[in-house]
């Protein structure tokens, strides 16, 4: 089976092609077999060659296509590369991605952009597959890069809305930001090493490079750069709670399950030049923990949907970053897994809520959904559950497995802890402060739930990864080869309890404070300071207005100022010179015979003086 | 003998489109793609057959296809000499290649004096044969000239509105820095008789000169400001934008796709070979004025409302890559200024037929006025995203090849510029991806009952998307060909970095 991965990415790849060349002529029937049969036909094909790849001995199979371009020692092939690591994500982006397109095959039904949706799904996935299988640098980065180009398309994907054509521009932009950090450090890495292929590359890196020496680092840290620019890390992570102006399978596919963990896979990919450059994998902790603690205050006091949830991807690709900063791959990775199965699911309901709810998005005009949504009320609360890491679900597993090595990691490691453990409080609050106000209390307006299968069986499915996922064992031991254990207490762990607790007790915080009253969030927000924090919190912590003054004001105003461009004035000054010289000798052409005698009688005199003066 | 004809076909053929207006409206258009399709068989052929072949010219390096040499004026010294290796194969290619798109794409826009039009079309493109062609820098110098004037009357007869002053402007730009060349030449020349008593413009002969280094750097700077004025380089760059936005559709294709490309040609070709000494030393001001091109570019793109002009100065941004990938003279480096000579040709070429297309069926370049055309036109839209994508260098397409290596090798030349040169990199979204918000995307603002692209724009659109593939995932055929070329040229000179 294994010589047939090339039709992995492939099949989507043609979907793409039909559906383009077919110019949307088709009926959505076929539209449909063909968007979501193409991805269906990669999953059935990735889950084959995974049996096959798991059962047998190798660690990694390479499959080499043809060679991209060769110019000297410069040779990136079109070469896939799978071994445990790219399996997983193979899993995860066929499978959670067949689900998604199933999906969305009921949830856009009335789009008159039907077809068009599924050519720029059916492109991200081909993308999103070559990103994780490229077998070099190079070729990841043209994944890296096709996935922002669909990010792009689809968060603009109702164009006739301004905003989101804006927000689309946003996200591919600032994401930009990163990737070009990224390409530095590919010419970086390239100069000092002479190849781009992964895994010479990493041995390389890990027999000339000693640990803690500068070059590691500034490669590291420059594809670090790209990492949060597609994660939505601090401090570029202000393009993802406006992506979410796509369609709701979109942000569940792109902006929760697959693309915006493509940062967690290149720093899990790249995991020897982080673990060469220890200053640098402290600085993805670092990031990690600013980002998870201010998103997830952010979501604290959002009122939309699906901005609470894009700012809790925001804050648990945190807590996977925080992973991969102290060493806990498989862990991050693990962790990434599971996210992509509860945020999937719990985008799925929120899409599920507003397809039902005529485009609702604000929380506080829902109220006692549970009844009239009894498959979303179940995929809210299993994913809930999920989120919120309570014990028995898959979040739990994969959450605590990072706290835990956090603690264990030495140095700061326990202060990493603390902050996952105030993060993890956090998430609680706000998940089920969203639950709580849209699915309990009182019923604000009658809805009923008009699913069909294409939208329940999904759900139904990823309601029972979210909770068993976490059963998974990682194969990922061939991948990375040390790994910072967790070492296991004997008896009672106290640091293992109040991780586990947490989350409890958030629980019971929301539920006495949004279900029962018992403390009204009113009477802090009727405070001058508690006012001012919320707002601060809630629009991002400023770091938006922090850009518009610092980058988008002044590009705008060097547009407006210079739109006639400086440098033709140059040339006009030459052109207006030689107008001038040209009316003042015209001038003197006056047809006055006088005139003329005189100034030769001056031109004569002036010679013969300069003359006589030599 | 097939490189006379290959340029001799054109200059007969745009004789015979002139004549045949007579028979028909439609004639001159039929011969001119005639015509061109016989020089892109032969072109075909040669490519087929090309192996490069041993000192056919005399000249030290070996990469010569084809050569074709006879005496000229031969009191001078000068040659009728023509001779193809697989660099300017490569750029005749594209040039054969985005003629028939030229002509093809004007169909139905010009209506008056067809066959002149045509002439000077044709004429136009024979010249640029001629300059990627000559190895003689008097028959350089004369196809050089060649191509401005029908060049400047296509903008000036069939233009848009202001067409006579961008018309003189470009004709004075490249006039006024053609004439420092001829002197460089002149110069050079006239060194050359110095030492060893004959003339001669044969560029074989004069590479390898032993020339006083101040004496040198000026003769350089001669051919560098021709050479970047056409590129064309800030702060050169300011006749491209109105040739640009007057020019018909056919005239910005050309000038876009091919004529600037003689700029970066001659660069390649000339100056660095033939002074290696004062090109090194001049290395880094001479990529300094690249990375401020992009950017600068970059910059003016984002400022405009008129859609050709913002087009024109996306142009300045890209062909700074190549002025950054020339002087930073290595493998990587040179081999990305060609890929990006023949990517940004295909796409710049094509965001300019729709650029034509806008204007033919709106009446306006103006962005303002547009908005929302995506459901009317949706043919014309997604082929416009497809190649706004390319230009802002995604993998897969041909752009990015060529900016990628620029970049990998300009990386070992300079690291300081070639970060700023990356930049364009995060400009490149901002100024596309404005085109299809301001035109396709949005709000319709009134019906326009436009039609879409029919079947022969779909076509000629067709075959430009496909090169613009093959050279984003296959640019190895392409490599090729201009590796042995570009291997000799380092070998010639090579830069100490």
């Amino acid at each position: 089976m294994l010589q047939f991965l090339w039709l992995v990415p492939t099949l989507p790849l043609l979907g793409f092609l039909v559906l383009v060349l077919t110019e949307g002529k088709l009926p959505n029937k076929t539209v449909q077999t063909i968007g979501v049969g193409s991805v269906f036909g990669s999953a059935l094909l990735s889950a084959m060659i995974g049996i096959e790849f798991l059962g047998s001995p190798t660690s990694a199979y390479i499959q080499t296509l043809w060679t991209w371009m060769e110019v000297g020692p410069f040779k990136p092939q079109i070469s896939l590369y799978l071994d445990h690591l790219s399996l997983i994500m193979l899993f995860v982006i066929t499978g959670v991605g067949f689900l998604i397109h199933l999906y969305s095959a009921g949830f856009m039904e009335e789009d008159p952009g039907y077809s068009r949706f599924f050519s720029y799904m059916n492109l991200f996935v081909f993308a999103m597959l070559i990103l994780v299988l490229g077998d070099n640098l190079v070729l990841l980065f043209l994944g890296w890069e096709g996935v922002g180009l669909c990010s792009y398309l689809l968060i603009g994907f109702w164009y006739t809305n301004a905003d989101y054509g804006y927000a689309a521009r946003k996200a591919f932009v600032v994401t930009r930001v990163g990737d070009t950090a990224m390409a530095v450090g590919l010419f970086f890495l390239f100069m000092h090493l002479e190849t781009l292929q992964i895994q010479p590359l990493m041995e390389k890196a890990a027999s000339e490079w000693p640990v803690g020496s500068a070059l590691p680092a500034i490669a590291a840290a420059l594809l670090l750069g790209g990492a949060i620019g597609k994660s939505a890390q601090f401090p570029l992570q202000v393009w993802l709670p406006d992506a979410m102006a796509g369609p709701t399978p979109i942000s569940a596919l792109i902006h929760a399950a697959t693309m915006v963990t493509a940062g967690v896979y290149l720093v899990a990919r790249t995991h020897v030049l982080f673990e060469l450059a220890p200053d640098v994998q402290f600085a993805v902790a670092v990031i990690a923990t600013i980002t998870l603690l201010i998103s997830g205050f952010t979501a604290l006091t959002q009122t939309d949907i699906k901005r609470i949830l894009a700012y809790s991807t925001i804050s648990q690709i945190g807590y996977m970053f925080l992973g991969l900063g102290v060493g806990a791959w498989s862990a991050a990775i693990f962790h990434l897994m599971t996210h992509a199965f509860f945020k999937a699911l719990l985008f799925l309901g929120a899409g599920g809520v507003i397809h039902c709810f005529h485009h609702e998005h604000d929380i506080f005009k829902m109220g006692g959904l549970g009844r009239n949504l009894p498959v979303t009320f179940a995929s809210f609360l299993i994913g809930g559950a999920a989120l919120s890491a309570l014990p028995f679900t898959s979040g739990h597993y994969s959450k605590d497995e990072i706290l835990l090595t956090a603690f264990h990691s030495g140095g700061y490691g326990p202060w990493f802890w603390f902050a996952g453990v105030v993060g993890a409080f956090v998430t609680v609050i706000y998940t089920f402060r969203l639950i709580f106000i849209a699915f309990f209390g009182p019923k604000i307006h009658d809805v009923d739930e008009h699913f069909d299968g294409r939208m329940r069986i999904p759900l139904l499915i990823l309601c029972v990864l979210a909770l068993l996922g976490g059963l998974v064992q990682m194969p990922l031991d061939s991948v990375f080869h040390q790994e910072s254990e967790i070492v296991h207490a004997q008896g009672f762990d106290w640091v293992e309890a109040i991780t586990t607790g947490v989350p409890l007790a958030g629980l019971v915080a929301a539920y006495l404070v949004f279900l029962k009253g018992a403390f009204k969030p009113e009477t802090i927000l009727a405070t001058n300071w508690g006012r001012s924090l919320q707002q601060f919190w809630y629009c991002g912590w400023g770091m938006d207005a922090l850009y518009i003054f610092l980058f988008v004001r002044p590009i705008e105003w060097l547009a407006v100022v210079n739109r006639n461009d400086i440098v033709d004035s140059l040339y006009n000054g030459v052109a207006a010179f030689s107008r001038i010289c040209y009316q003042g000798l015209a001038w003197t052409q006056t047809g006055r015979l006088r005139w003329y005698a005189a100034g030769m009688i001056v031109g004569g005199v002036l010679v013969i003086g300069l003359g006589g003066m030599q | 003998m097939i490189l006379f004809w290959l340029i001799f076909i054109l200059l007969l053929g745009g004789g015979l489109a002139w004549y045949g207006e007579r028979r028909g409206p439609k004639m001159p258009g039929w011969i001119s793609l005639g015509v061109l399709a016989l020089d892109l068989l032969l072109v075909a052929g040669i490519w087929i057959g090309s192996e490069p072949s041993l000192a056919l010219t005399g000249a030290q390096d070996a990469s010569w296809i084809l050569d074709f040499n006879v005496a000229w004026i031969s009191r001078f010294g000068i040659n009728f000499h023509l001779a193809l290796d697989g660099l300017s194969l490569l750029l005749v290619a594209l040039t054969v290649f985005l003629g028939m798109m030229a002509v093809a794409c004007s169909w139905t826009e010009i209506t008056e004096r067809v066959g002149f039009f045509h002439f000077n079309l044709l004429w136009t493109l024979a010249g640029v044969l001629g300059v990627f062609l000559a190895l003689d820098l008097f028959l350089f110098f004369f196809f050089w000239e060649m191509m401005i004037i029908p060049m400047f009357l296509l903008i000036a007869i069939w233009g848009h509105e202001n067409r006579i002053y961008a018309s003189i402007k470009f004709f004075l730009f490249t006039q006024v820095t053609s004439l420092l060349m001829l002197a460089a030449i002149l110069g050079l020349v006239y060194v050359r008789y110095k030492n060893t008593g004959t003339f001669s413009f044969d560029y074989g002969d004069l590479l390898n000169l032993q020339l006083d280094p101040a004496l040198s750097l000026w003769l350089m700077l001669g051919f560098f400001i021709a050479f970047v004025t056409k590129l064309p380089g800030v702060p050169f760059h300011t006749w491209l934008p109105d040739a640009h936005t007057q020019a018909p559709t056919a005239g910005s294709v050309i000038l876009a796709g091919v004529l600037l490309k003689t700029g970066a040609y001659g660069l390649l070709r000339f100056v660095v070979p033939l002074f290696p000494d004062a090109a090194q030393s001049f290395a880094t001001p001479a990529m300094t004025l690249g990375v401020v091109s992009i950017l600068y570019g970059a910059h003016m793109a984002f400022a405009q409302t008129d859609v050709k002009r913002l087009v024109a100065y996306t142009s300045i941004s890209h062909m700074g890559f190549i002025l950054v990938g020339i002087f930073a003279w290595n493998e990587w480096a040179l081999q990305g200024a060609v890929m990006t000579m023949l990517a940004h040709g295909i796409s710049s070429a094509a965001l300019f037929i729709i650029a034509g297309a806008l204007q033919e069926r709106m009446h306006t370049r103006d962005m303002r006025c547009m908005g929302g055309l995506w459901p009317e036109v949706p043919r014309l839209a997604a082929i416009a995203l497809f190649f706004s994508i390319a230009a802002l260098g995604m993998p897969g397409l041909g752009n990015f090849i060529g900016e990628f290596l620029v970049l990998i090798g300009s990386y070992r030349a300079d690291v300081t510029l070639t970060v700023f040169a990356s930049l364009g990199l995060i400009a490149a979204p901002v100024y596309s991806l404005i085109v299809i918000q301001k035109v396709f995307h949005a709000e319709q603002r009134e019906t326009h009952r436009l039609w879409d692209f029919g079947r022969r724009e779909m076509t000629l659109m067709g075959f430009m998307i496909v090169a613009m593939v093959w050279m984003g995932v296959y640019p190895q055929s392409m490599l090729d060909l201009s590796e042995p070329v570009l291997e000799n040229l380092d070998q010639l000179v090579r830069f100490r970095n």
